[in-house]
């Protein structure tokens, strides 16, 4: 049976559950667990960031391996979990009509307004 | 004091051992992410181990050092349960050697905690948010396992039936168990017997019958497994005794 390796880019949702470089591996159950996007809160207050993903076999699992992968240095306070099969990315071929009509729109930048000194972080 | 020496030293062995025994995971782990978690389990085991010996250094004063407990003695001088020091066999039987292992800790430390000598005190509460999730993490590979295929069924169950017998030597006091501070491991049996029992039934294995046991390990006598591990373990300072990183 032949197997091509297909690669993916940080950023790219594989839509069949397997991340990463799919050759073939040794361990099969690394590849029949589908993968989780893992999204870490650093501090209270803060929003929980995307840190990178991991496979495990259902949602408790996902957070213990987040724990032990992202975790260890007292990264976070609180982890989320998403399977990546649920989450809808943008395409890269649309970008020039998302993105690019905001390129020249320089009004929408709230840089018109005169700001007191004495407000610091704006 | 001398009892007190002991049991500090065999509270350290044991949290030495197995973290030795765990770490032989590293970079053999089924898959990835479970390599580090058993790997982070290795280190915290081995953490806890570091703050018994120098506990113990303290106590013995002269020459001794944490480094000489652990790298300078020969199996007959560790006090380690057998439990601990057996090979770290298939996934399976690494998985319910730490869940058996983490529930009877779990409740020591629990117990320890408490106890009158501050410094061990200290310890176990320091160790028992680390053996929480150790318990936790176990428990559920055995139900993972138990309630899985019918082949990882068939291996946990060979596992368990293999160390169950080893499980009496936690509950049978040594000489140096005798007395407070040490915690009385008859007092622990029974809520053991409880929490392994429920994971089991939520695991679909069964129980095994109880069994008798004495102190071997405890009071020095190994199986030859100790040996092997500790010859590798005590390589590197017993060949190059000055050697630093």
């Amino acid at each position: 049976m032949n197997t091509f390796p297909r690669r993916f880019f940080y950023g790219d949702i594989p839509g069949d559950n397997t991340g990463g470089d799919s050759t073939p591996t040794s361990t099969a159950a690394a590849t029949d667990w589908p993968l989780w996007e893992i999204f870490i809160r650093s501090k209270q207050g803060l929003d929980h960031k995307h840190v990178g993903s991991l496979h495990a076999a259902d949602a408790r699992m996902a957070i213990e391996n987040a724990r032990d992968v992202y975790t260890r240095r007292l990264e976070g306070v609180s982890i989320w979990v998403v399977e990546s099969r649920y989450i809808h990315a943008s395409s890269p071929d649309e970008a020039d009509s998302l993105y690019e009509p905001a390129a020249d729109k320089i009004y929408r930048h709230p840089t018109f307004y005169q700001l007191p000194d004495e407000v610091n972080h704006m | 004091m001398s009892q007190l020496i002991d049991y500090t030293c065999y509270l350290g062995d044991n949290a030495l051992i197995l973290g030795h025994r765990n770490s032989e995971w590293c970079g053999h782990g089924p898959v990835l992410e479970q390599d580090i978690a058993i790997t982070n389990i290795s280190l915290d085991l081995i953490g806890q181990a570091r703050n018994f010996y120098q506990y113990t250094a303290s106590l013995k004063g002269g020459d001794t050092t944490e480094d000489t407990l652990a790298y300078h003695r020969d199996a007959a001088g560790f006090r380690n349960v057998l439990l601990a020091e057996q090979p770290r066999g298939d996934w399976a039987y690494t998985i319910m050697r730490q869940f058996l292992f983490s529930s009877w800790q779990h409740l020591l430390y629990t117990s320890l905690q408490h106890s009158s000598d501050t410094q061990l005190a200290a310890i176990a509460a320091k160790a028992l948010k680390e053996v929480t999730y150790h318990q936790r993490w176990s428990a559920e590979w055995v139900v993972r396992l138990g309630d899985g295929t019918q082949l990882s069924h068939e291996k946990i169950n060979t596992a368990l039936q293999s160390m169950w017998p080893l499980t009496a030597e936690l509950f049978v006091p040594a000489a140096f168990e005798l007395a407070a501070p040490a915690i009385d491991p008859k007092t622990l049996q029974q809520p053991w017997h409880a929490q392994v029992a429920e994971v089991f039934r939520e695991a679909e294995l069964t129980l095994p019958a109880a069994v008798d046991g004495n102190s071997d390990g405890k009071n020095g006598a190994h199986t030859a497994y100790l040996e092997t591990l500790l010859q590798e373990m005590q390589y590197l300072p017993r060949t190059f005794p000055n050697a630093t990183w």
